[in-house]
């Protein structure tokens, strides 16, 4: 700045022209430091932001003042006041002030900003970095999206051909390919097939042996390797003068077998047998393979597998389903042929049965009276024959009918109750005079606890006794038959895989046939129960028979759920025959002395029940009082009232009277046994017995305190309800 | 077949004649024949018997107290209807007897008695399922009631036959049961505790 002089004197006059620029210069200067804060102020009013404000106004403040200075300048390059002086000095001296402030100011405002620039350019490396990323996610959000969408359409179908051919496609069009192939394990695993293409329709079938060095490294590892364009496996089309074949990929396809899998693990890749799936990039795109995509490969391959493997299980179960069928088929007619089979044969048999018998039964019935009448020997002879012969015969119809029935288990036992000892007496009778003429003494012996009467089939069981029995009468010369029945408990030395249980109401029956006759070898044992072999031993043994007997005896024993078995010491020592059957034990047991217990459903049981009966007419009487022995009750007779007031006890639960005889007397019983019994639990039940039941008799019978009528003749369904009532309710008042 | 030895012994056994070879089939032919007769002559006699006895029923002879009466027969009481009716028949006699001597004077009748012993033939006839006697015996008492001498006569008459005829064919009855009884076979009833017959029993004797 020029100098100040306060001098009165006017300047030199110099230079003109120099003053002159100074003055304009000056002028100018002031005008941009006026300016310099407004377009500051305007710029800062228009930003946002801004945190030096301050800083700002400070700087304003300088810049204003020292154009103010520059201003007032103006005013002394010529003569000047005092006052004038004085403004200048004051906007100096300002100026000076705030300058310094700002200069101040400024060491430490100038590192901030600086540093601002530096955290700016960090952050846009930050961005920049971000950026990088959020490519690198799209990515591979982008892969992931392909594979879902592949392993998707790859897995919406079972059906291979579809898995493979979508999974082609949907690769080339995800990863923009060229070419994509796939190689298939021939059947003998020694060389791999073309199988699949992406472009060519119809591939060519041709193969690679599988033991080449680039298979055997794609197959070595489960990443997608990149191979040479040149191998054998990636050169599908005849090259046809590209300048430069794109890059190729192989990744190993793993051909899992239903064995591989584990319910909780994925297999691990134990398997040997590996397709080859070969991605081939565009030719003339230096495009490279990126590792995402190499990545989407992979998993591509991995689900590949997955669905081929689903689609082999659902092959095959569905062959196995069709087999199935097939055989379920099959079995359902040959069983219906056989049943038909078995229906005709049974038909058959039941026709041809009653018409065979009949003839039979005529020709052995006239034969025997033939016999009986007087013959001439050669007659006898004949006639002998013709019975023997047709005797035979029959056996053998029946047997082979019986035994029929029974291996197609048709055959069901008749079940009925009867008399068991009864049963051993007859087959004894039977078999006694044979048994004399042969002097072979037979002797029965029936234990003491064996049931007298029970449930069974009385039929079958005579016929196995008979058939034992008869063969012990047969086979002996000397000796004698011992015939035992007993009851037989578990551990009765039975063979050893026959297990007897007894249950409630059941038991085991056990028969002993014991002779000294012929005996048997014990080898031959076996064989015996076999139908149609037959022991041949020595001459005593004449041929004859179809030796079906004891088969048809075991196989009764058995449906008895029982079991049958020989014992011998050998030949000429005799042998024992020893069968156990279960056998239901009937309720009826009709002793003296033992109650009867009726099997009828209402459980009430009159076993030992005192009753007594009082009737003037003696047949009446005895049917009545049969008619309570027969269910079981013990039954007491009087004729008359006195007697019945004699007799009557508090043992007696129910007292019967006939008032059929016109009088009042009868009644009068009634009243004289409430006077007898005063205490009610001891009195017995009174039950009048009268040949009509109108209204007025019934009044009656209440009036003289009875406690029930029954019309007579009583049934013994009709007594038994009443009875079980009348104990049960203590009242009844009903007319039949 | 055709040896020596099949013309062997002729031996009696049970009062039945029957010749007995030496050889097996012997045993097998006679068992057979035996079954075979036992169960003819028993299928004949229980058809006999349930025909009879079905007769009876169908000429109103018995009724159906007379097979509640079969019923309580078993095991335990064999005889019980044959006891039953043998003392009905004793009691009708019996009672005829006494009702023919009241019924003797015309001009001392004891219609009392007569009508008491009516009474008593009712109920033992109507016991034992004797319909016709206990038919005879309503009339009877209807005559009783008015007190007329030759109804009652009439009555008492027909009683008598009436009794006696039921008593032949019970007789006839009876015998025919011991015979199937003795020839080994069981009194058809309808109860399932008595077998029917065993009419397919065949003795296998073939080893």
């Amino acid at each position: 700045m020029m100098e100040v002089c306060n001098c009165i004197e006017p300047q030199w006059p110099a230079d003109e022209l120099l003053m002159k620029y100074q003055y304009i210069s000056d002028f100018f200067i002031a005008v941009a430091y006026f300016s310099i804060p407004l377009e500051l102020i305007y710029f800062v009013k228009k930003s946002a932001v801004f945190p030096y404000r301050w800083v700002l106004v400070q700087f304003g403040a300088f810049i204003v003042l020292c154009g103010a200075t520059h201003l007032i300048n103006l005013w002394t390059f010529t003569t000047h006041s005092r006052t004038v002086a004085l403004v200048m000095t004051t906007a100096k001296v300002l100026t000076a002030v705030v300058s310094c402030a700002t200069a101040l100011m400024l060491v430490h405002i100038i590192p901030d900003l600086l540093s601002v620039k530096t955290r700016e350019l960090f952050l846009k490396n930050k961005a920049a970095e971000l950026d990088r990323e959020m490519g690198l996610i799209r990515t591979q959000e982008e892969t992931g999206r392909h594979v879902r969408m592949l392993t998707h359409e790859i897995r919406s179908t079972l059906d291979r051909h579809t898995i493979l051919k979508t999974t082609l496609v949907e690769l080339g069009r995800t990863l923009a390919l060229e070419e994509c192939a796939l190689w298939m394990p021939t059947r003998t695993g020694l060389e791999l097939q073309l199988s699949y293409t992406l472009r060519q329709q119809h591939p060519v079938e041709y193969t690679v042996p599988i033991q080449l060095p680039v298979i055997n490294q794609v197959f070595g590892t489960s990443r997608a390797v990149k191979i040479s364009p040149n191998s054998p496996v990636a050169r599908l089309r005849p090259v046809s003068g590209k300048y430069l074949l794109g890059e190729v990929v192989a990744v190993r396809v793993p051909l899992l077998h239903l064995s591989n899998f584990q319910i909780n693990d994925w297999p691990e890749l134990s398997t040997k047998r590996y397709a080859l799936m070969v991605l081939m990039l565009p030719s003339d795109s230096a495009r490279q393979w990126h590792v995402h995509e190499l990545e989407l490969v992979e998993v591509v391959a991995d689900q590949v597998a997955v669905a081929l493997s689903h689609a082999a299980i659902l092959e095959e179960s569905m062959r196995a389903r069709d087999l199935l069928m097939e055989q379920n088929v099959a079995l359902d007619i040959a069983r219906r042929e056989a049943e038909t089979a078995i229906r005709a044969r049974n038909d058959f048999l039941a026709v041809m049965n009653h018409e065979m018998r009949t003839p039979m039964h005529a020709i052995i019935a006239l034969s025997s009276l033939l016999q009986e009448t007087e013959l001439t020997p050669e007659q006898r002879l004949m006639v002998e024959t013709v019975l023997k012969s047709s005797s035979l015969l029959a056996t053998l119809m029946n047997d082979v009918l019986d035994l029929s029935r029974l291996e197609d288990g048709s055959l069901q036992l008749e079940l009925g109750t009867f008399n068991l000892h009864t049963l051993f007496r007859e087959v004894l009778n039977l078999i006694k005079p044979i048994a004399v003429v042969k002097k072979l003494p037979i002797t029965l012996n029936l234990a003491p606890d064996l049931p007298e009467f029970v449930v069974g089939d009385e039929k079958r069981l005579m016929q196995i006794i008979l058939n034992i029995v008869g063969n012990a009468v047969k086979f002996s010369k000397q000796g004698s038959i011992s015939v035992t029945a007993l009851v037989t408990k578990s551990d009765n030395r039975a063979p050893p895989d026959f297990f007897v249980v007894p249950t409630g109401s059941h038991f085991y029956l056990r028969v002993k046939v014991k002779d000294l006759g012929a005996g048997i070898n014990p080898q031959d044992i076996p064989k015996l129960f076999t139908k149609f072999a037959q022991t041949q031993s020595l001459a005593t043994r004449s041929s004859g028979g179809s030796g079906l007997g004891l088969a048809i005896s075991k196989r009764f024993v058995n449906l008895m759920e029982g079991n049958i078995w020989i014992e011998s010491e050998g030949v000429g020592k005799g042998c024992t025959a020893i069968f156990d059957v279960k056998l239901g034990i009937s309720n009826e047991s009709k002793q003296s002395g033992i109650p009867k217990v009726p099997a009828n459903p209402q459980h009430v049981n009159f076993a030992g029940l005192k009753v007594l009966v009082m009737d003037e007419n003696g047949v009446s009487r005895m049917v009545t009082k049969g008619l309570l022995v027969h269910l079981g009750c013990e039954v007491t007779t009087v004729s008359s009232s006195e007697e019945c007031l004699r007799v009557v006890s508090h043992e007696h639960r129910v007292v019967f009277m006939d008032v059929c005889t016109p009088g009042v007397e009868n009644y009068q019983i009634a009243l004289r046994i409430h006077e007898k019994f005063t205490k009610r639990h001891q009195r017995p039940l009174l039950v009048a017995l009268t040949g009509n039941t109108d209204k007025s008799t019934k009044e009656r019978c209440m009036s003289f305190g009875l406690d029930g009528v029954l019309l007579k003749p009583v049934s013994l369904d009709n007594m038994r309800n009443v009875l079980s009532d009348l104990l049960e309710h203590r009242v009844l008042y009903e007319a039949m | 077949l055709m040896t020596a030895k099949s013309l062997a012994s002729k031996e009696t056994v049970n009062g039945r004649c029957w010749f007995y070879s030496d050889d097996d089939d012997g045993i097998s032919v006679y068992l057979n024949r035996e079954l075979h007769a036992m169960n003819t002559v028993v299928a004949q006699l229980q058809t006999q018997f349930q025909d009879y006895l079905v007769s009876l029923y169908q000429q109103g002879f018995l009724d159906n107290q007379f097979t509640e009466l079969r019923k309580l027969q078993d095991e335990g009481t064999p005889d019980f209807v044959a006891e039953v009716v043998s003392l009905f028949f004793d009691d009708c006699s019996k009672l005829i007897n006494s009702m023919s001597r009241s019924l003797e004077r015309p001009e001392n009748v004891d219609f009392k008695q007569v009508d008491s012993g009516v009474h008593q033939l009712k109920g033992s006839s109507s016991s034992v399922g004797a319909r016709r006697v206990k038919n005879v015996c309503i009339s009877f008492k209807e005559c009783c009631d008015v007190q007329n001498r030759e109804g009652c006569l009439r009555c008492l008459q027909q009683v008598d036959y009436e009794y006696k005829m039921l008593k032949t064919k019970l007789q006839d009855l009876f015998n025919l049961e011991k015979q199937i009884v003795q020839a080994g076979g069981a009194i058809p009833q309808h109860f399932p505790s008595y077998t029917i017959l065993r009419p397919d029993i065949r003795p296998c004797l073939d080893a």
